[in-house]
């Protein structure tokens, strides 16, 4: 019996490490081993190491509070979560299935809208959605693709099946995180790679660069590519930074671009203008042309979108394709599915109660104290209430809205979310609650992260795992068998 | 290369190169008190006067002593010029151009930072000062051994040369400057004495020690310092050879017409002296008018590549 799991209990939850009887599971067993050979406090003497390299790597993120923005350094816990590879390549399938049916989905959606006339959709949905782009009709990107960098939010139930939570098609971040927290953990604890097997993760950045260069509309050698950031007050100005140097290529701010009366794009050089072919922007769609959006947005660049049409720029993800990631759309994306690839989902949804029809939304206003309700086009957890967790006030709060807005609302059943093995003290090993966003990226060919970001509540029972709420993370192994 | 990269280039060399010369200054400094003859006063509060930053320190501090000074150089974040504030502003530009500096940069510049917060305390306190202010500049003469063995010699690298070297003119002058005012200011019957320790103390200041053994031949006194620190062709923080590598740095890049011809005016005007009498009021004026001329130079680098006007160029 290893003993620093002899007290570990998993509970009712699927314990991505630890099975029921209280053994590793295949991918964890010689994680473990290691683990168990380290001398008593050496992990506390790891975690120390693991907070100075997380300082000395500079990670950070930004929180935005009263008081201005604060860089916070990542929250990280030492212990990694495995999967076993053959787990995983199914899921691979599910998400590279997914969004294809996601991308013609939305080409459809702004073309001939197929989807709707068939019946598979109903219009409302999309005429109602906040993320509809009636600039984007007509336009038609190349390989019919719109979403080409996507964060699919996976979460496992008391089974260890696989659910997809939600797909984030907009400015999906925590990628950077996934790479840095390998490179952290192989410093922190290199002789886990020593015998173990785990996938390696760091193609990302080639092959974010290789589909970006494949939407360029000018077919030459060196396609300018550059990434938008709003700036360093962004949460996310990090990953921007990290991602450019890493792909080798310029990160820019609007100012540092404008459009030029040929409806071309060009960066603002010590040589004079250069210009560009692809921008992988991490802007919201609204803030990425004064011209067409809003018209006192200072992060974006005017004409930007006036070029994009003309074809002379490509916009990485395509603007409009966040309409896809609708928490109401998402109900849909089982029958989408079927209807675009004439395929039965390999990965399934949540079970999801849309507030706009009347039986459901019933069932949902009398089942608050049970349910999570999300409105429909928040991300990073705000705006979310957690039936088991919130008060009466919260509870008759949420009510109203839907009440008065059922459009915006959907609910889904208290998730099992699975736990992992988490280090809350002196050898001291706990479960704790944990998803996993793996990044899908397509143009012309698809590509599926080797696992992706595990995210993981660090406090006791919580089920919140996003970062600005006090979440954390950890490496994440896909572990393979012999001879795989 | 992006104009507002660019500019953030230049700037970090400039901050990166400022780091390392508060931190030589105090050292430096801190040596002289301590081989000073007992009966010549000199003051802390120099260091204040040479950085023209009197009435900075005035606003903040009632006491001229020592321990006032040091926390005015080095961890004043309130001082824009100090230690801490430096090593800020180079992070936040290093921050910036990420995408265009060896990968190692960022982690070194967040290890730098790191050490002179958490042991700032040292570099006020006698104690620990050497100990502090040696890792600072050890630090830094890392960041540069960093992008000296790992970077493209492209423009990003010339704006890096270009910032760190008008910077280091800079100091340079106002290093010259300092050493001739202190002996100006003493009685003529000391100033011989004062004269051998300040100059090579001047000398250790810029690492020019041995290099002016070698190169002049001769016991330290204020002329051959003074000469060797402004005209010396091969010692890399002479004033002539700082601008002849802002000259180079400047003919890589697009349009360097305007920013050339200053150079050479500064190279022209740039000269030693010939005896102690010479180290007086008129050289002290000379000296301020380098720096002015260093002012604009830093201008017209601005609006030659900074400044980004749409269309000007193609």
């Amino acid at each position: 019996m290893n003993k620093l799991i002899r007290n570990y209990q998993a509970d009712v939850f699927f314990d991505e490490l630890i099975d029921h009887s209280g053994c590793p599971r295949f991918s964890a067993q010689r994680l473990i081993e290691c683990l168990d050979a380290l001398p008593p406090d050496e992990l506390e003497k790891r975690r120390l190491t693991a907070e100075s390299t997380v300082q000395a790597m500079g990670i950070s993120f930004t929180v935005y509070t009263e008081e201005g923005n604060i860089d916070r350094t990542w929250p990280f816990d030492i212990i990694p979560r495995t999967i076993d590879a053959k787990d995983w390549a199914v899921a691979e399938a599910g998400l590279k299935q997914r969004l294809t049916a996601l991308n013609r989905f939305i080409d459809d959606l702004y073309h001939d809208q197929h989807c709707i006339k068939d019946g598979i959709i109903p219009e409302y949905i999309i005429m109602k959605s906040k993320n509809f782009r009636p600039e984007c009709v007509g336009i038609s990107p190349a390989y019919g693709v719109w979403a080409h960098i996507c964060g699919t939010d996976l979460v496992r139930d008391e089974t260890g099946q696989f659910y997809v939570l939600e797909d984030n098609l907009r400015v999906p971040s925590g990628v950077a995180y996934m790479l840095e927290n390998r490179a952290i953990t192989k410093r922190v604890l290199p002789e886990l790679f020593e015998n173990d097997d785990i996938k390696p993760i760091d193609a990302y950045p080639a092959q974010l660069l290789e589909t970006l260069a494949a939407l360029s509309p000018r077919q030459i050698e060196r396609p300018g590519i550059v990434v938008l950031t709003p700036g360093i007050y962004n949460s996310a100005y990090f990953e921007h930074a990290f991602l450019a140097q890493q792909m080798g290529i310029e990160l820019v701010e609007g100012g540092d671009l404008f459009v030029d009366k040929d409806d071309c794009v060009y960066t603002k050089t010590i040589y004079g203008p250069e210009r560009v072919d692809v921008i992988y922007r991490r802007i919201d769609d609204l803030y990425l042309d004064p011209e067409t959006f809003l018209p006192d947005s200072a992060l974006g660049v005017p004409g930007l979108m006036r070029a994009w049409r003309a074809g002379n720029v490509a916009l990485a993800n395509a603007p409009g394709a966040g309409v896809a990631d609708d928490k109401v759309v998402y109900a849909f994306v089982p029958d989408l599915i079927r209807y675009y690839l004439g395929e039965e989902p390999i990965l399934p949804n949540v079970q999801t109660f849309l507030c706009e029809r009347d039986d459901e939304r019933a069932y949902v206003l009398a089942n608050l104290d049970k349910l999570v309700v999300k409105p429909a086009n928040e991300s990073g957890g705000y705006g979310m209430l957690v039936g088991p967790h919130s008060t009466k006030e919260e509870q008759d709060l949420f009510a109203k809205l839907i009440e008065a807005n059922p459009r915006n609302y959907i609910a889904q059943p208290t998730l099992k979310l699975s736990t992992a093995p988490t280090l809350t003290g002196k050898d001291a090993l706990e479960p704790r609650h944990l998803d996993l966003r793996p990044f899908i990226l397509q143009s012309k060919e698809t590509y599926v992260t080797t696992g992706g970001l595990t995210r993981v509540a660090m406090k006791k029972g919580s089920l919140v795992v996003n970062s600005s709420q006090g979440g954390g993370s950890k490496d994440t192994w896909i572990v393979a068998s012999k001879g795989e | 290369m992006l104009s507002r990269v660019a500019e953030r280039l230049y700037w970090s060399a400039r901050y990166l190169e400022r780091v390392e010369n508060i931190a030589r200054l105090v050292s430096v400094y801190d040596d002289l008190l301590y081989d000073l003859p007992r009966d010549i006063a000199v003051s802390w509060y120099n260091l204040i006067e040479i950085n023209s930053d009197v009435l900075l320190f005035e606003e903040r501090y009632q006491v001229k002593d020592e321990r006032n000074v040091l926390k005015f150089l080095l961890s004043d974040d309130t001082n824009p010029g100090s230690l801490i504030s430096s090593l800020k502003m180079l992070r936040e530009n290093i921050r910036t151009t990420r995408d265009v500096v060896p990968a190692e940069m960022w982690e070194l510049v967040n290890e730098l930072d790191l050490y002179a917060k958490q042991n700032i305390k040292q570099g006020v306190n006698r104690p620990d000062r050497h100990t502090y202010l040696n890792t600072v500049i050890e630090g830094c003469e890392k960041l540069i051994g960093l992008l000296t063995g790992s970077m493209s010699r492209d423009a990003g690298w010339h704006f890096l040369i270009m910032g760190r070297y008008i910077e280091r003119a800079d100091m340079n002058t106002r290093i010259l400057d300092a050493a001739n005012s202190l002996i100006m200011q003493a009685p003529e019957e000391e100033k011989i004495r004062l004269g051998q320790v300040v100059w090579s103390k001047v000398l250790k200041s810029q690492s020019a020690y041995l290099s002016f053994r070698r190169a002049m031949r001769c016991a330290i006194r204020g002329a051959p310092a003074v000469t060797f620190l402004l005209t010396d062709v091969y010692f890399p923080r002479s004033q002539y050879y700082g601008l002849g590598q802002i000259k180079i740095a400047a003919a890589g890049l697009p349009r360097p017409e305007a920013v050339l011809s200053h150079v050479e005016a500064l190279l022209d005007a740039t000269h030693g002296v010939e005896n102690s009498q010479d180290l007086n009021q008129v050289f002290s004026d000379y000296l301020n008018e380098v720096q002015l001329s260093l002012i604009k130079l830093h201008d017209q680098i601005t609006d030659t590549w900074f400044h980004y006007v749409q269309g000007e160029a193609a």
